[in-house]
């Protein structure tokens, strides 16, 4: 791990120096801020039972679904069209390591973003003046929550970026993943054949899957450690399969 | 670092093939320290595979490989310290300053920090680059670049520097600085380069191994090689008289003496004759004195030694010539295609 904090840095560097990052950056912040004007309009007509932050999160997916790609899709792809890749693989670290850079750099800069929306929060506490429009808990539970999702769709991206050498086919590639990640299940488990007893296993694999149910759960407090696991170990895997797939271009020529 | 082992890099027996394609074909040399090799051979003879098996880059299919007597196979993170390698193309990063990438580099190869500032001023010196060192690396010239290259490769004085191609696409003056460079490093680090230009190569290079079709044809010093690949001395000689008796003359000089090529005389009666000897030794000067004892005139004499471009196109052609069955000369394609990544 002695290159993980050299790339690591080196990583966080040219994220800054890139278009396409402040593009992301741009993008999501208008959209996050569009959204939670919307969602200000809804308490103005009409009294809502929630809290504005947890509707807030629950449309958490569609910044998922641009920003993570724009995030990840340059990591690998572009080191191996430019050939750099070639050179940092000849260097005593290891694709583990420059895997595991890439990734907390993109992590990190996906974190922080999702941070600056908390200013959103304190502006309306600011001009409302209601205590009640800033409770914490769930803007506590909902921003655990995107931390922790934030460490499979961010691993989901650097993986599609390992694969190939065109930050197009990247994006798209890592789009489609997250697409499925999020909303798949919730697809799946409207199948009415789930419904039956022999099937009750999968139903219940399914429904532990179901990303709203864990956003729903995190933003009310409740910290399922088996959600946690799914997220880490999702994460884990897709690095994995990212070294893998760093490595195995390498060998079939 | 293990700098008791005399050579610094190993390569028996090497293999590798993509997919169906042999790249690489039963490869065998070594390399002393500080010794400078040079790696010629057409396009798709290897050069590059070899060059990235040698890195750790891309696994071997069979054979041996050792980096200061570390086999690269088992152990990659050990022997890449060993090792400062340059691509073909050099690639780098467009968006770095010469001086931030060089840190960058210097600390993925684990130079310590406080011996790192002082390193990056000596190689920026060495290469001719402290004007630049602020500069975009994305928006320098191809020459600099290509320093830049060579820079990063010496960063952490690794005991093997790996050079693919490092003088291609350069203008005659940076041709010159990069091969001061790399004769300044003999001595103290094994150079291997590939190049396509011959003379380049002649002038760098102690040794020089010449592959083809992914096995190696000829190998040794250039004047070796010219002695391996030709087994004779030729001279041009103007010479003027009874050229028609010259053959049987030339046999009491040496007995392999003769005349491989005779001119046409011109209209002053000199004509220009090319002899060859597989004799070792000069014979210059017996030429002088015996010719015009036998009633010839001698107008100039010259010793033509081959190119070690003529070196590099006989010992290719000999080897394909080897390779393809009779009837097919010519016609056969054994290019491996470089992976693209």
């Amino acid at each position: 791990m002695r290159h993980f904090f050299t790339i690591l840095s080196h990583e966080i560097r040219s994220l800054l120096f890139s278009g396409s990052t402040y593009i992301a950056a741009v993008l999501f912040l208008n959209v996050m801020a569009f959204i939670f004007a919307q969602i200000l309009e809804d308490y103005t007509k009409t009294p809502q039972e929630n809290p504005p932050a947890a509707i807030f999160f629950r449309l958490f997916w569609l910044p998922v679904w641009f920003m993570v790609p724009l995030l990840t899709m340059r990591s690998i792809a572009e080191e191996r069209r430019m050939g750099t890749l070639e050179t940092l693989l000849t260097t005593p670290a290891s694709t583990a390591e420059i895997v595991l850079g890439k990734f907390g750099a993109s992590y990190l800069l996906y974190v922080f973003m999702w941070g600056t929306t908390m200013g959103f929060h304190y502006l309306l506490h600011y001009y409302a003046r209601d205590p009640r429009v800033l409770d914490p808990a769930p803007l506590i539970g909902g921003y655990s929550f995107i931390a922790v999702s934030g460490l499979l769709y961010v691993a989901v991206g650097i993986f599609a970026s390992s694969l190939t050498r065109s930050q197009a086919v990247a994006g798209i590639f890592s789009c489609v993943l997250l697409i499925v990640l999020t909303i798949g299940p919730s697809f799946l488990s409207s199948y009415s054949v789930l419904n039956d007893e022999s099937f009750k296993g999968v139903k219940m694999a399914v429904d532990s899957l179901l990303v709203s149910q864990h956003l729903e759960d995190f933003t009310h407090g409740v910290i399922d450690t088996r959600q946690i696991i799914f997220y880490v170990s999702g994460s884990a895997l897709a690095l994995i399969f990212s070294v893998l797939g760093v490595e195995a271009k390498l060998l079939q020529g | 670092m293990v700098e008791s082992a005399e050579f610094t890099i190993e390569v028996e027996h090497l293999v590798k093939n993509y997919g169906p394609v042999a790249a690489i074909q039963d490869l065998s040399f070594s390399v002393r320290r500080g010794e400078i090799v040079g790696l010629l051979g057409p396009n798709g003879a290897g050069k590059s595979t070899t060059m990235r098996i040698l890195t750790g880059y891309l696994p071997a299919t069979s054979g041996a490989v050792r980096i200061c007597g570390l086999p690269v196979a088992s152990h990659p993170e050990l022997t890449k310290y060993h090792v400062g390698y340059m691509p073909e193309n050099n690639p780098l990063p467009d968006d770095l300053r010469v001086s931030e990438y060089l840190w960058f580099r210097g600390r993925l190869k684990e130079v310590p920090r406080a011996k790192l500032r002082r390193r990056i001023d000596e190689v920026l010196e060495l290469c001719d680059l402290k004007r630049v060192r602020h500069r975009i690396l994305g928006r320098l010239s191809k020459g600099t670049r290509q320093r830049v290259g060579i820079a990063e490769a010496i960063l952490a004085e690794p005991a093997v520097i790996i050079m693919d191609e490092p003088t291609i696409g350069l203008d005659p003056h940076q041709i010159l600085i990069v091969r001061d460079l790399i004769a300044g490093l003999r001595g103290r680090m094994s150079v291997i380069i590939s190049s396509h230009i011959l003379p380049e190569i002649e002038v760098s290079c102690d040794r020089v191994l010449i592959i083809n079709g992914g096995r190696i044809v000829a190998q040794g010093s250039p004047a070796e090689l010219r002695h391996e690949i030709f087994g004779q001395t030729s001279y041009r000689v103007e010479v003027s008289g009874d050229t028609a008796a010259l053959p049987t003359l030339l046999k009491d000089i040496d007995p392999t003496l003769r005349v491989a090529a005779l001119g046409e005389c011109g209209p002053d009666g000199f004509c220009a004759a090319t002899l060859t000897t597989a004799h070792q030794a000069d014979l210059g000067e017996r030429l002088l004195q015996f010719l015009p004892a036998q009633g010839y005139r001698i107008r100039a004499l010259s010793h033509t030694t081959p190119s070690l471009e003529d070196v590099f196109l006989a010992a290719t052609r000999r080897s394909w010539d080897a390779r393809l069955p009779d009837g097919a000369k010519g016609t056969g394609d054994s290019r491996a295609p470089l992976p693209k990544f």
